[in-house]
């Protein structure tokens, strides 16, 4: 438990990461990088959770925090994105 | 401890507990994203409040306030006066968020008032359509036929039973300098607006679609598909104008061939009645239509 | 430098005098006067403020708000049906521990509607988390708005505070006041610096956060050991208040009371008057004294017992009404002797609703009553409305 702060204001901005909502995820979302292109990044722009990354290898997705909500396998252009069932 | 995100780029945490497939997410990331480090956000009560600041957590990576349901608008003014009286107001985006309700229905006035008296304040509706955060309420901007839980169909009664309140013309109608409409499946176009917006001096409303799977019922994998779909039939028309000439206004996305509105309302539970009411269809079809034609497509 | 000015007048030199970062602000008799003078100030380039003329007072209170979390100093005026539509926001700047200021000019509420004095309007906020002081005079207005900004900002209190002054019997009446000079307002008020950071990008906050149950409590009780810690904040204002500009201040000023067998407890103008009954009756060698509450919240429990130590009766006069119960400051007053197995008969008088005139016959008439319980032993009715046309009922 935290300490109770003056006025209930949080000083620590982006704390939510401290919750891993990946744990709600039923269906997990895996990129095929033979058909992925690294360019589009629709995945990038259409996740609602701030849970895929923008790199120089192309999208990488964060499972922490990933809900499977399977937008950006159904968005992505070429069809790279497979959503396969959680095993855990 | 989890993986990171790229803190440097993403102003809006993850973590936060929005529906899994929520829209507002997509959109609260792409106005915010574009914005900057340099933003002060003021809003209303709803979801985006209680899914992103369950204390001790927050999905802020910029400074927030969460006053009341009705008054975003009026706290912002207050942000601002502070800035000036400060002599920090230079840089600093001063960004009011609403939901539907907070923005068409309570908040309404805190938002005229707002508008009116001139400040540089970028007002930015999330509209989803109804009360999503008390259980899918009817609001003044739930479109006409959609079942929600105080406009339910039966017997009696088509669902809502009259249409969405066209909040960005009222805005307009301020004579403020730049209002747009925006749809979180064109985030390019989106983000353009954000732009103009944060770069005009004065007040501004950006209106954005934002599907919910919770409360319009559909699998959550279908947001952004569904957003695309309004602006293909038409049923939100995305636009931008400077001043309050609706001669000037333009379109930012015309299809080239409008799909038929039932493409759309078949997509979710919400208008599901509907889909054996061709009468009803028609209506809404032609309603579109004629909205169209106002906007010259 | 002393001048004749209103009441209302007394509250806009207040926050000048205070200077004000920001000032939203929304007309409503009787205060109206104050956004006329603060914007009086700003057009003529006497005030160095941002004052927000706000669409409704729910507006005037919200940009408060977002002002005084972004660092401002801040306050605003408002009255009756005013206070009441900020009634919402009143629980929000308690709650986020905001130190706004606010001058009510105390009206009735509505229905039927009346521009009068009384107190419904800020008693009725009495459960807001905000301090509450009530002035007797428009000097009292004036020191109390200083005093309240340097209460409200201490790191050990950061909370709102509001300062009742009575409408057109203050508001709208011309009283000579001491206008201190702005070097020792400065002394005595420096600028508000927010101990625990503000909007700001340089160091991102999220304001106004989700309390969960798990949470809400101990909120809840930081914030309300705040407002009981205020009581000794405020002795301590009130003493440097005293030191720089003359004037005393008490929580409870007792007048005549070292051997009075009755004591009337007042709130806001009517204590004048009261004074002036006491002196009367005193003539009449009758043992009556009376107290003037100045500060309501937190409640001045010990200050109230201290005075009362020897009293026979306590009369409260209570210038509001809780309907289905009595008035809500003999309610308090009342309660705090729950434990006491010594205590003066404790009995409440409701009186100038609605701007009825409260006058010397009425405090005898209170007084006359009194004895009448101290003789019988108690009260013959617990709470007794006084000059009430009983003929028009």
């Amino acid at each position: 438990m935290a300490k109770v702060t003056v006025g209930a204001v949080n000083p620590d901005p982006g704390s939510s990461r401290n919750y891993e909502t990946g744990s709600w995820r039923t269906l997990k979302p895996v990129i095929d990088f033979e058909k992925c292109t690294k360019k589009c990044f629709f995945c990038y722009d259409f996740c609602p959770d701030s849970a895929v990354e923008k790199t120089d290898d192309g999208p990488k997705i964060i499972y922490a925090y990933c809900k499977g909500c399977g937008i950006c396998a159904y968005e992505c252009p070429k069809e790279a994105i497979e959503l396969v069932p959680e095993e855990k | 401890m989890a993986e990171q995100c790229d803190v440097t780029k993403e102003m809006f945490a993850s973590g936060h507990r929005g529906c899994a497939g929520c829209g507002e997410g997509i959109a609260v990331r792409q106005v915010l994203n574009e914005a900057g480090p340099n933003t002060i956000v003021a809003e209303v009560t709803g979801c985006l409040e209680v899914m992103t600041t369950g204390y001790p957590e927050s999905a802020w990576e910029i400074p927030w306030i969460h006053a009341a349901f009705e008054n975003a608008s009026s706290v912002a003014s207050g942000i601002e006066a502070a800035l000036i009286a400060k002599g920090k107001r230079k840089g600093v985006n001063v960004l009011a968020f609403g939901g539907d309700g907070g923005t068409f229905d309570i908040g309404f006035q805190a938002l005229s008032g707002m508008l009116e008296r001139g400040h540089n304040i970028k007002y930015v509706c999330f509209d989803n359509e109804a009360y999503m955060n008390t259980g899918i309420q009817r609001c003044s901007s739930t479109p006409y036929g959609a079942s929600t839980t105080t406009s339910p169909s039966g017997t009696c009664s088509i669902g809502e039973s009259r249409p969405k309140k066209p909040i960005a013309a009222i805005c307009v109608a301020h004579d403020i300098p730049y209002t747009a409409t925006a749809s979180i499946a064109h985030p390019k176009d989106l983000r353009k607006k954000v732009r103009t917006a944060l770069d005009v001096e004065g007040p501004c409303f950006l209106h954005v679609f934002v599907p919910c799977p919770t409360g319009w019922g559909y699998a959550s994998e279908r947001t952004v598909e569904i957003a695309k779909l309004a602006v293909q039939t038409g049923v939100f028309v995305l636009w931008e104008l400077e001043g309050n000439d609706f001669a000037n206004i333009k379109v930012t996305k015309k299809p080239k061939e409008r799909k038929p509105v039932i493409e759309y309302l078949k997509t979710q539970r919400r208008f599901k009645h509907l889909l054996d009411k061709p009468e009803e269809i028609e209506k809404i079809q032609s309603e579109v239509d004629e909205k169209c034609e106002r906007y010259g497509f | 430098m002393k001048t004749v000015i209103l009441g209302n007048m007394a509250t806009a030199l207040a926050a000048k005098l205070s200077r004000a970062e920001v000032i939203p602000a929304y007309p409503i008799t009787p205060s109206t006067l104050f956004p006329e003078k603060i914007s009086e100030y700003v057009a003529d380039g006497e005030m160095d403020t941002q004052f927000i003329l706000v669409e409704s007072e729910h507006s005037a209170m919200s940009a408060c708000i977002g002002a005084s979390a972004t660092g401002a100093r801040t306050c605003t005026a408002t009255a009756s049906q005013g206070l009441a539509l900020m009634h919402e926001m009143l629980y929000i700047a308690s709650g986020m521990r905001l130190p706004i200021v606010v001058a009510v000019a105390n009206r009735a509420l509505s229905a039927p509607i009346n521009i009068w004095c009384d107190h419904q309007d800020s008693i009725s906020e009495r459960d807001t988390g905000w301090m509450q002081f009530y002035a007797e005079k428009n000097q009292e207005a004036l020191d109390l708005m200083i005093i309240a900004f340097k209460v409200a900002e201490d790191k050990r209190v950061l909370l709102p505070g509001m300062v009742g002054l009575d409408a057109f019997v203050l508001t709208h009446t011309m009283e000579a006041v001491d206008i201190p000079d702005q070097d020792k307002v400065d002394e005595f008020l420096p600028p508000y610096k927010a101990p625990y950071g503000v909007l700001d990008p340089e160091k991102p906050m999220t304001f106004g956060s989700f309390g969960t149950p798990e949470y809400y409590m101990e909120f809840k009780y930081a914030q309300t050991k705040a407002l009981e810690d205020s009581e000794k904040v405020i002795d301590e204002a009130f003493a440097q208040f005293k030191e720089t500009f003359g004037r005393e201040y008490m929580k409870i000023k007792p007048y005549r009371t070292e051997d009075a067998d009755i004591i009337l407890l007042t709130l806001g103008s009517m204590s004048g008057t009261a004074r002036a009954a006491v002196d009367v009756m005193r003539e009449q060698g009758m043992k009556v004294g009376c107290a003037k509450m100045t500060v309501f919240r937190p409640f001045p429990t010990k200050e109230l017992m201290d005075i009362c130590k020897k009293t026979k009766v306590l009369a409260v006069v209570d210038r509001d009404i809780s309907p289905g119960f009595g008035g809500a400051v003999f309610g308090e007053a009342a309660a705090i002797y729950v434990n006491e197995p010594k205590k003066p008969i404790i009995m409440n008088f409701i009186v100038g609703l609605g701007g009825r005139d409260i006058t010397i016959p009425d405090f005898e008439a209170m007084t006359e009553r009194a004895e009448s319980a101290l003789s019988a032993g108690k009260p013959e009715r617990m709470v007794e409305w006084i000059n009430l046309k009983e003929d028009n009922l």
